[in-house]
C-alpha cells in the first residue's frame, strides 16, 4: 500500500470552500432524489407501445428495432375477428386462390395459421391465429385486416422489449403512433376491439346473473375472467387522460 | 397533368376505400357450436431483476474501480475492470440505460410532473456522481462502457494542442444543454432523447442500428485510435457534470507514489492532454496583467450570457424544427399551399386521422412557442409569476445564455493564476485511467521493477530535455507498459 503525501491536512480558504462545495453536492444530489421519491413514491417504470388507432402498418417496426426480428408483432382480437373465407389479411387482394399455399400468403413467413371451425348455411368459418414466434412485425395482414374488420393490430411485446431509453421505431414512426405507458397497465387495445371486449364482458354478466347458480354450464366461450384482465390491462384510459390534460 | 392525376387517383381511392370501410357495419363475429373464441393474450414484462443487477454491477464496478485507481494503483485492473464492465455493460446488457442517457430522463421527472422517475433509473444517475465526488472520476476510468470502447483503441494517442482540445472541451456542455432543452421541451409520453439518438456506439454494441450511426461510431473509433477517447472528452455530457464534481472530490489519484522528480513521463503519456505543469513564479508586473485580464472577464461574463441568449432566442425556429409535429405540421403546411408535391407517409397517415390541419398548425406553434421568448416587453415579463417567467424566456434563450455562461466560465477559468510545484492531474479532464502512474518512475521504483538509481539517473536526464518532446524516455519505459 502507498503513503500518499496528505495535502488535505492543511485547511486553508481553498480547501475550505472546495469541502463546502462537496457537501453541498452531495446533500443536493441526495436530496434531490430524496424529494423525488418521497413525492412520488416508488415509480413504476415506463414502456413503449403502440397506440392502435393511430397506426399505419407501415413497415418501420419491421426495419428500424434493434432486435432481429422484432419486438412488435401482430396480434388478433377473436372478438372483433368475421372468421371470414377470404380473409383479406391472409390473402392478397388479386390473383390468389382459396388456399393456404405460401404463395397465397399475404404474410412473408407464413406467421397466421388458418384454422377451419364450423360450416354455417354454406358459409365456412375460419379462424386466424398469430404465431409470435414467426411474425417479424411489418403490419402487412394488418394492412389487409383493415379492409373488413381490422380485428388485426401491431403491439410492442413487453416479454420481448428491451425497453430502449429512446425507441429507434418511435423517432421514425410517420402516425407518431408509438407512446410511453405504464408498465403495470402495458397494454393498449384498439378502440374497437376494446368495445367488442366490454360487450362481451357485459353479455357474459347478464348471462351469470340469469343462469341459476347449480345448473352445469357448457364451457364458456370466452373467458370472462380473461377478458377482464386484458382489459385491466388496456392503458387506453390513461392515454384519455393525457389527451384532456394536454 | 397525368402526373398530378397519378398522384391524385390513389389518394382519392383511399379515401373512398377508406369511407367505405367506416360506413360497412363490421362482420360479426359468428356463434360456434363449440368453438370457444380465445382471448389475445398479452405477455407479461420482463423482470425488473436485470435491472437490479445492473445496479450492484455498477456499485461494485465502482467501488472496484476507485479502489485500483486510489489504493492498488493498478493500470492494469483498471484495464481488465474496463474490459468487463464493457462486456456486461456494453454488449451484454446492450447499453440502456446508462448514466448519460439518465440525464435525459432525470430532466423529464422535473419538467414533467407526470413522469415518474424509475428507481433504477435515478439510481444510475446518481451513484457515479457520488462516487466523483469522493474519488474523482473513476466511473469514466473503468466502468463506463462508452469510455472502456475508446480506451481500447486508443493505441497511438497525439497531443492535441492546448487552445483546440479547450475549445471542443465546451462541446461537452453545449450538448449537454441541449440534450437538457429537448428532454424538458418534450412530452413523457413521446419524449426526444437526442444524447441516446446519437449515442455513436450503441449501435455497436447492438450491432444493429441505422447505417448512418454505424458509420459514426466506427469513425469515432478511428479517431480515437489518434485521439484519445474523443467521444468522453469532446461531447459526453454526463462527463462534462462529472469533470466539474471531481474538481472539487475529497480524494483524487495521485502521479508519484512520493516526491515527483519532474521527469515529464506522465505529462507525455497521458493520452488525454490532462497533466499540468508546475507553474514558473511570474513577475510583479505579469501578476497585475493577469489579475486586469481576470477582473475584465469577470465584467465581460454578463455580456457573454446576455449576447448568447439574444443569439439563442433567434434560434427558435431551426431548434423547434427537432420537434415531430412541428416538422409534421412544416411538411403538411407545404403540401396544402401546394410548394411541395405529393405526400409523405407521416402527412397522408396524419390526414387518415381526419384532424383539422389548422388543429396541427397550432399544436406546432405551442410548440414552437416552448423554444422562443414570450413574454412581451420588460415590463409585461415582469408582471409574470416566477414559474411563467421562467417559461416565458423561451428554451432556445436559456440554451444561449448556458453557452454564454460556459465561455465567459471558461475564460475566467484559464485566467485564474493556480500555483503548481509538480506535475498534476487536471481534476476535471482526468479520467483516471491510470497511465500516468504506471509510467512514473517513482512508481516502478516502488514496485521494484527498476531501482532508485535509475529512477534519479531519470530526473538527471530530464534537465537536458526540452519540454514536450514525445519519445524521449525509452531508457527507462518498463517491460509492457501499456497493457492496449
Amino acid at each position: 500500500m502507498t503513503t500518499v503525501p496528505d495535502r488535505n491536512r492543511e485547511i486553508d480558504r481553498r480547501g475550505f470552500l472546495v469541502g463546502g462545495l462537496r457537501v453541498a453536492g452531495a446533500i443536493g444530489l441526495g436530496g434531490t432524489v430524496g424529494l423525488r421519491a418521497a413525492l412520488k413514491g416508488q415509480a413504476q417504470d415506463y414502456v413503449w407501445q403502440i397506440d392502435p388507432d393511430k397506426c399505419i402498418a407501415c413497415d418501420k417496426c419491421q426495419t428500424l428495432c434493434v432486435l432481429e426480428p422484432s419486438a412488435v408483432k401482430c396480434v388478433q382480437c377473436f372478438l372483433l375477428c368475421g372468421y371470414c373465407d377470404v380473409c383479406t389479411g391472409y390473402f392478397p387482394t388479386s390473383d390468389f386462390e382459396l388456399n393456404t399455399a405460401a404463395e397465397n400468403q399475404l404474410c412473408p413467413t407464413g406467421a397466421i395459421a388458418r384454422t377451419f371451425i364450423e360450416e354455417q348455411a354454406g358459409v365456412r368459418y375460419f379462424e386466424y391465429t398469430i404465431d409470435e414466434t414467426l411474425c417479424v412485425g411489418c403490419g402487412k395482414c394488418v394492412k389487409g385486416c383493415e379492409l373488413m374488420n381490422g380485428s388485426l393490430y401491431m403491439q410492442v411485446r413487453q416479454d420481448l422489449c428491451v425497453n430502449c431509453n429512446e425507441c429507434a421505431i418511435a423517432v421514425a414512426c410517420p402516425a407518431q403512433a408509438f407512446c410511453r405507458v405504464p408498465a403495470h397497465t402495458p397494454v393498449l387495445v384498439k378502440r374497437e376491439a376494446r368495445e367488442a371486449l366490454e360487450s362481451k364482458v357485459r353479455e357474459l354478466s347478464k348471462q351469470d346473473a340469469e343462469k341459476p347458480p347449480k345448473a352445469k354450464a357448457p364451457a364458456p366461450a370466452v373467458s370472462k375472467k380473461k377478458v377482464q384482465e386484458l382489459l385491466r390491462k388496456d392503458a387506453r384510459g390513461i392515454l384519455d387522460q393525457r389527451a384532456q390534460d394536454g | 397533368m397525368s402526373k398530378l392525376l397519378r398522384i391524385l387517383l390513389p389518394l382519392v381511392l383511399l379515401i373512398v376505400a377508406a369511407q367505405m370501410a367506416a360506413a360497412q357495419s363490421l362482420i360479426p363475429t359468428p356463434e360456434f357450436s363449440d368453438h370457444p373464441i380465445p382471448t389475445s393474450s398479452h405477455p407479461e414484462a420482463r423482470s425488473t431483476l436485470l435491472e437490479y443487477l445492473d445496479l450492484a454491477a455498477l456499485a461494485v464496478g465502482l467501488s472496484l474501480a476507485s479502489l485500483l485507481a486510489l489504493v492498488f494503483r493498478s493500470r492494469r485492473g483498471l484495464f481488465l475492470l474496463a474490459i468487463v464492465s464493457l462486456a456486461w455493460l456494453g454488449f451484454w446488457r446492450k447499453g440502456c440505460v446508462c448514466p448519460i442517457g439518465a440525464i435525459q430522463n432525470v430532466t423529464l421527472a422535473v419538467f414533467d410532473l407526470s413522469y415518474a422517475l424509475p428507481l433504477a433509473v435515478a439510481a444510475f444517475f446518481t451513484l457515479p456522481l457520488v462516487f466523483t465526488l469522493f474519488f474523482g472520476r473513476t466511473f469514466c476510468a473503468a466502468v463506463c462502457p462508452l469510455g472502456a470502447i475508446q480506451e481500447l483503441v486508443a493505441v497511438r494517442p497525439i497531443r492535441v494542442p492546448i487552445w483546440l482540445d479547450h475549445t471542443l472541451g465546451l462541446l461537452a456542455y453545449v450538448y449537454l444543454g441541449l440534450a437538457v432543452l429537448f428532454a424538458a421541451t418534450s412530452t413523457a409520453d413521446l419524449p426526444t432523447r437526442l444524447i441516446c439518438r446519437y449515442d455513436p456506439f450503441v449501435g455497436l454494441f447492438r450491432l444493429g442500428a441505422s447505417v448512418n450511426m454505424l458509420i459514426l461510431g466506427g469513425c469515432f473509433l478511428l479517431v480515437g485510435v489518434f485521439v484519445g477517447r474523443p467521444y468522453c472528452r469532446y461531447l459526453c455530457p454526463y462527463g462534462a457534470i462529472l469533470g466539474l464534481l471531481s474538481k472539487v472530490a475529497k480524494w483524487h489519484l495521485q502521479i508519484p507514489p512520493e516526491e515527483c522528480i519532474q521527469c515529464r513521463l506522465c505529462e507525455e503519456m497521458c493520452p488525454y492532454g490532462a497533466i499540468r505543469e508546475p507553474t514558473v513564479t511570474q513577475s510583479a508586473r505579469e501578476r497585475f496583467r493577469g489579475r486586469r485580464r481576470l477582473a475584465a472577464l469577470m465584467l465581460l461574463l454578463p455580456l457573454l450570457v446576455a449576447l448568447g441568449g439574444w443569439l439563442g432566442s433567434r434560434l427558435a425556429v431551426p431548434l423547434s424544427s427537432l420537434d415531430p409535429t412541428v416538422r409534421l405540421a412544416e411538411r403538411v403546411r407545404l403540401e396544402e399551399t401546394g410548394k411541395a408535391e405529393g405526400t409523405t407517409e407521416a402527412s397522408e397517415a396524419f390526414r387518415n386521422t381526419g384532424q383539422e390541419a389548422e388543429d396541427l398548425y397550432e399544436e406546432a406553434r405551442k410548440r414552437r412557442q416552448r423554444f422562443a421568448y414570450t413574454g412581451g416587453s420588460p415590463a409585461a415579463w415582469m408582471r409574470l409569476p416566477l414559474a411563467a417567467k421562467l417559461r416565458a424566456v423561451g428554451g432556445g434563450t436559456w440554451l444561449g445564455m448556458w453557452v454564454g455562461l460556459v465561455v465567459g466560465v471558461k475564460l475566467i477559468h484559464l485566467s485564474v493564476r493556480r500555483r503548481r510545484t509538480d506535475y498534476q492531474p487536471d481534476r476535471i479532464n482526468c479520467l483516471s485511467c491510470g497511465r500516468c502512474f504506471w509510467y512514473c518512475p517513482g512508481e516502478q521504483a516502488r514496485l521494484g521493477l527498476i531501482s532508485q538509481e535509475s529512477r534519479l539517473a531519470a530526473a538527471a536526464t530530464r534537465r537536458d530535455v526540452p519540454a514536450r518532446t514525445p519519445g524521449l524516455y525509452t531508457d527507462i519505459t518498463p517491460q509492457s507498459p501499456n497493457p492496449a
